[in-house]
Parts: structure tokens; sequence; C-alpha cells
């Protein structure tokens, strides 16, 4: 009976379906056979009882960086995906700039093969679609064999950590994707306007005496790539929206019918750049944390379906390189493990986003955004599923985490909302 | 104001005047008072500091504060060691992290610490149990320039409060601008910022302090007007065109003066450029204070190793004259 079970009691929130109610769900051979209220499993099958429970679409997150290979102190793509699995994700989008760079098909394949060995072994966690290089090298001059690294599962391309800065280059992979209905992943960043910035320019910079990154550095960025898309056709989409402005101008061009999209991570709805005081490098990261307008911006357009999903950037890094100067400290903080929780508790508890539309946000939108399986509980859909209590409290303990890394700025919050089960393919792949 | 073991009320550490009050930093400056006599004397030395061990940590090449700092220690009959990174095991690569714990591990009682980054004397001072003292980092602050600077204003006007300060030049990469506005406005004056708009940081009148468009216009409305060295580096970085045109819009020339009122002072925290920021006729003219800031400085510093070695205020006077 592996692969096959049957969920009893729980309230089924399937967004694809418009489903929210108490209902048993039958899973047989990794597939949904029937979403009811009382469900006869066959002879045998495990019972798991979901009453209190929250049960969903498992959780999809499209901007998760593993680290390996390169970094394996950082992460591993079997941490990265248990971390994954521990916060309700059931696929993850694994970001190229890993050393080598996910820039040629032996590299993509090996990231897809490696999160399949370590589920063979029974130390799966979520599924990890590689996401390609969009330039040889990340270094922005040349285009990657996009056909050859689709082939090898690639779902996307982009060169996150570095912005596809030639606008010509950005052109051309808007034109060249539409062959194979894959987006663009674009990090909104101008350099030249960072100038080597840390943190966000502003008040607080300045008391801090910290260089700062102006909002202009993302919105010029997003502003002329909604141009490039406009022109092209092509699918951009915006990484970690952080701006008022960026939000404004995605509202914009999606009204007119570009294709454009954007995510919102969950730190840039919970904090501002007050975080950073007392140079906590845990509240380092990039777009940096910006303003309370700016903040409001975000949540807002992830309420208004602006930003279509919710991406944890989780970025982790050892501690002895967080723990120093904060100019020198890398830039990034880990978030699969925090994300539904701080979602629930930035956005469901203060009454705005009701909890069908956060899991819609996190399992159904994506999905549907990057045209891939998941998000939906329909009989026949891949049983990728999560269970949570949405009532139940919890502190955040970093030492409790499966990823490798604990560079969180959550550290010690009391959030609400926990995950019990991920199932993945029929399979428990975490309980808690 | 109590005084706690090694803390006099405003801390272990001295790591900026964004933290302290007004009254903290008046009775610094008045702690500094009595010391100023010391060096006046022909045997410049008074045994406040014997037996403490204090390490200057030089991160980044310092001329005037790192000898005004180890004259200050001297004086007081501490025991000094000068670590700069020049040769040292910084250059080597050693984490801040580990430096400090090697201090720790050599049971030393005062760090003066200068480092390039905002924010690293305070990353120092969460990880020792030593007193750290921030001689300058990054762009964040430079308390005890700041202390030297309130004294030499309060030497000259009787008062802090009440005076117009206008800070004049790079106020973006400039920790002693960002130093003197917070101690400034906690001891009561009005302060004003001026100098090329690139080099003006966002969001600056937040602090509490105005914003005035030309030099012109920041002479005639201040008392003191404080000018700032123009790091040759910001012209390559793009801030400026040219040093020349910098002389041009906002250097300080004795011409411009002209329009000040007649009590106004010129402060610079050096070294000068000279015939940049400042023309030498104003550096050496009547209205500079910018030698008794050098004098103030070591008086400051006493007063500060003296509070937080665990001296009282009121009692500095004594101190100074030999008791234990």
């Amino acid at each position: 009976m592996s692969g096959s079970l049957l969920l009893t009691g729980g309230r089924v929130i399937d967004p694809s379906a418009g489903l929210d109610e108490v209902r048993d769900v039958l899973v047989r051979d990794g597939r949904v056979e029937a979403v009811e209220r009382g469900v006869a499993g066959p002879e045998g099958i495990p019972l798991i009882d979901a009453q209190g429970l929250v049960v969903a679409p498992g959780l999809i997150d499209v901007h998760v960086h593993l680290r390996e290979p390169g970094a394996e102190h950082k992460e591993t793509i079997r941490t990265g995906a248990q971390a994954a699995a521990a916060g309700g994700f059931t696929t993850i989008w694994a970001m190229p700039n890993t050393d080598p760079p996910l820039d040629d098909p032996a590299a993509v394949g090996f990231v897809r093969e490696e999160a399949r060995r370590w589920a063979r072994k029974g130390e799966g966690g979520a599924r990890v679609s590689p996401v390609a290089a969009a330039s040889l090298g990340l270094a922005g001059k040349q285009m990657t064999e996009i056909g050859g690294l689709v082939e090898a599962g690639a779902v996307a391309i982009t060169d996150d950590g570095h912005p596809i800065h030639d606008p010509a280059l950005m052109r051309r992979l808007l034109e060249y994707t539409q062959s194979f209905g894959i987006p663009v992943l674009q990090h909104a960043e101008d350099m030249a306007l960072s100038a080597g910035g840390v943190m966000n320019e502003g008040a607080v910079a300045t008391a801090l005496g910290l260089r700062g990154i102006p909002n202009a550095s993302e919105a010029t960025v997003v502003a002329r790539d909604i141009y490039l898309a406009e022109l092209t056709g092509g699918h951009v989409h915006v990484q970690h929206v952080s701006t008022r402005e960026a939000v404004e101008l995605i509202r914009l061009a999606r009204e007119r019918g570009v294709r454009v999209s954007g995510e919102a991570s969950p730190h840039h709805m919970a904090l501002t750049e007050e975080a950073v005081r007392g140079y906590r490098t845990e509240a380092k990261m990039n777009p940096p944390l910006r303003s309370a307008a700016d903040r409001l911006a975000v949540r807002q357009g992830l309420i208004d379906g602006v930003l279509e999903c919710v991406a944890t950037d989780h970025a982790p890094h050892h501690y002895e390189e967080k723990e120093r100067e904060f100019d020198d400290a890398p830039f990034g903080i880990v978030g699969l493990e925090t994300a539904l929780a701080v979602c629930i508790g930035e956005l469901v508890k203060p009454g705005d986003l009701p909890l069908f539309d956060l899991v819609e946000r996190m399992s159904t939108a994506p999905a549907r955004l990057m045209g891939i399986e998941g998000g939906s509980l329909r009989p026949g859909s891949r049983a990728d599923i999560v269970l949570f209590d949405p009532e139940e409290e919890w502190t955040v303990d970093p030492a409790s985490f499966r990823s490798k890394s604990r560079n969180t700025p959550f550290s010690g919050w009391e959030v609400t909302g926990r995950v019990k089960r991920t199932i993945v393919g029929g399979e428990t792949r975490y309980r808690d | 104001m109590t005084t706690q073991g090694r803390e006099p009320g405003f801390g272990k550490d001295l790591i900026g005047l964004e933290s302290l009050t007004g009254g903290q930093i008046e009775a610094i400056l008045d702690t500094a008072e009595p010391f100023k006599e010391i060096s006046e004397r022909k045997i410049k030395k008074v045994p406040v500091l014997r037996g403490q061990t204090i390490v200057n940590l030089f991160f980044e090449p310092s001329t005037r504060t790192r000898i005004s700092f180890e004259f200050a220690e001297k004086r007081l009959s501490a025991d000094t060691v000068n670590i700069s990174s020049a040769g040292s095991a910084v250059q080597k690569g050693e984490t801040l992290v580990d430096t400090a714990r090697n201090l720790e591990a050599m049971r030393i009682h005062m760090v003066v610490v200068r480092h390039g980054s905002s924010g690293a004397a305070k990353f120092l001072a969460d990880r020792i149990p030593s007193n750290v003292i921030n001689a300058g980092d990054g762009q964040h602050e430079h308390p005890t320039q700041a202390l030297l600077d309130l004294l030499t204003i309060r030497d000259r006007f009787g008062a802090i409060a009440g005076r117009r300060v206008c800070i004049v030049g790079d106020i973006l990469h400039s920790r002693v601008a960002r130093s003197n506005i917070w101690g400034l406005l906690k001891c009561g004056a009005d302060v004003a910022v001026c100098g090329p708009r690139t080099l003006i940081p966002a969001g600056i009148e937040e602090l509490g302090v105005q914003r005035l468009g030309s030099i012109e216009e920041a002479i005639e409305w201040c008392d003191v007007l404080y000018v700032l060295r123009l790091q040759l580096e910001r012209m390559e970085g793009g801030y400026v065109p040219s040093l020349r045109e910098y002389n041009r819009v906002f250097g300080v020339s004795s011409e411009r003066l002209g329009r000040a009122g007649d009590e106004m002072i010129v402060l610079h925290p050096g070294p000068m450029n000279r015939g940049v920021e400042i023309d030498s006729d104003v550096a050496d003219g009547p209205r500079s204070v910018i030698l008794p800031q050098v004098t103030n400085g070591v008086a400051v510093r006493m007063a500060v190793l003296y509070l937080l070695a665990g001296g009282r205020p009121e009692l500095a006077e004594d101190a100074k004259a030999g008791a234990p």
C-alpha cells in the first residue's frame, strides 16, 4: 500500500476546486482518488486522523537556495529538501547560483537526481526542481543552452543572485524562452545604483552609517523588464518584490496585459529596515528590508493578487559567516521552516487575508503561474499534501531547524500555525 | 549620576553619542575640565589608571586619534599596547570575533578600537567583558571626536544649548558628523548640515537637523561652522566633479566669512586639505579653534577612560591630584 492513505476528518482547503470543507481525502498509489465525506478506503489502508487540521495542497516555493554543489557547509540538497518538507512544502525550486552554477545540463541533472536519490533512500523531503542559469557562469553575457537545460529538468531560468543587467540579453531571453514555455526569473536590481549598499537607503541607514540601497535600484529594473516583456510577449517573474514602486509598476502592467508576475517574501511582509538596528546580520538580505510603507505595499500586493505568490528566498549561511561586521556578512536568511507560520501571523491573524487565500498564494497560485503540476487536491492530482494546525502556537527555535543553517530574524518569535505532516506523492516526508 | 562597578552610568562602553543623554554628555565634559590642567604640568602624569591595561586596536590608519588616546592613557599611568592591522593577525585573516576572544583571554581592562566597518565597535563590545571605546567605526560614530568638539564649543560660548552649528561637507561618509549631530542635539544646539546633495545622506532631516542650501547661507546662519574633511576618493567615486569645483562652491574662504557674525568660530576635525574645504587664512585665522580642539581631545579622552574605569565625575578633581 505504498503511496496510499486515507486522511479523515480534516478541513480540506483546495483553492483549485474552490473547496473549504471538512472532507476525507483518499490517496492511492501516489494520487488523490477521492475528496468526499465518509470515504471508505480499501482494507488495510493507513488511516490518518486529520481532525482539527487543515488538509491542503502541498506548498510550493519557487525561490530556494540549496547551496549544493559548492557550499555544502551551508545547506545540501538533502537538508534543504527536508527543511522544505518541515515547512509544509512539497515542491521547491532550486536557484542556480551554486559553484559551479547550474548552467549546463549535467549540473541541472545532478540537482534533480540528487534529490531523488535521497528520496529513494528514505531521506527525501520536498520535490526539488532545478532552475537553470540564464547566462553562462551567471556572467550576464552569453545565453545558456536553454533547450538542453529544460530537457535535463530545468523549470525556469534566472541569474538570481545577480540581476540580468544587459537589456539586450534580457530581451533575447524573454524571446527565446517562449519556445519552452518557461519564465525568466529576475532578481531586479541595478547594481550601479546599489553601489555596494548593505541595507535600505534612508534615515535608519544614515543613523547606522551603513551604505543604502535605494528603492529605485529595484524599480528601474522592474520598469525596464516590463517594457521588454511587453515588447517580446515573454514572461518575466520578478523575484522578492520589496518596494512600493515595483508593486505599483507590476499592477499597472498587469492591467494592460503584460506577462509580468511577482512574488512576496514573508520577511518583506513581516519586517522593516528597523530590524537592522543593532547591526543585526540576520536582518541583512538583498533586496533589503524596506520602509514601513514598502512593507505595507508588498503585503497589499499579495492580498490583491498583484503579487501572485509567496516565495521565501531561503538563503542559508553558516553561523560564522553571519557572525561578523555587518558590511562583510553575506546577504540572506533561511525561510522554509517559518514561512507558513509567519504568513499566518502577519496576514491571516490580523484578518487581512483569509486562510483559504493564503493557501492559494502558497500552493495553487505558484503552480498555475509557473505551469507546473501541484497546488490541487482534485481527484487525479499528485498526492502532494500538507496537514497543518492553523491555531497551534509555537516559538521559533533555530536549533530545531532541519536546515543546516540558522540565520533567521524570526528566532524567538511566538508564531501561530504548525505543520504536522507533509506528504509527497502519497509518501509522508515529514511528521511533527 | 550613579556609578556601579566599572559602569559610569552610561554602560560598559562608549560606542556612540546616540544612546547617551544630554546630561551624561555634559557630565563627561565636566569630568574633562579638571583633566585639562594635567597636560599643562611639567610632569604630565597622574596614577589614576595605574595597573590598568589598555589595548589600542586600530584596523584603520590613524595618527591624530591614536596618539591622542595614547597620551591620555599614558598621562593616566595605564599600561598600553598598540595593535594596528598591518602585520597583525587581522591581516592574516583572523576574524573580528576571534580577535575579540583572544583579547578577552588576555584579561585586558579596556579596548580602544578603530575599524572601517560601521558597527564593529559594538560587535566587539557585545562579545568581551572589557570596556570598549569606539575610536571611529566606519561611517557610524566617532564619539570622542564629538566630545572634544562639544568641549571646544562650550569653552568658547559657555554653553552649547541654543547655539547654531552647521556641519559642512561630506556628511554621507562622516562618522564625525553623525556623532556631532547626536551630541549637539542632545546638548540643545540647533544643527544644520550643508554640502553637495550627493554627499548629504537620505533621511538626514529625520535625525533632527535642517539642510542649508549654500555655504553663504550656512555662514550667515551659524555660530559654529564645522568644516569636514573632503576625502580625496570622493572625487573618484563621482560625488564631486573636482577638488577645484568643491572649493569654488563649498570651500570656506575668508572672503565668505565676511558675512559671519562676530563671534562665529570654525572647527575642523583634521587632517585638513588646505585649499579644498578650508583656505589657509581661515584655518590659521582668528576664528579657528582647530588647535584647541586637539588639546581638548586629550582631556576628553582622559575623562572617558577615567569614567569607564569606574571613576566618579565628582571625584575627578581629587583623582587628578593623585588620590588613588
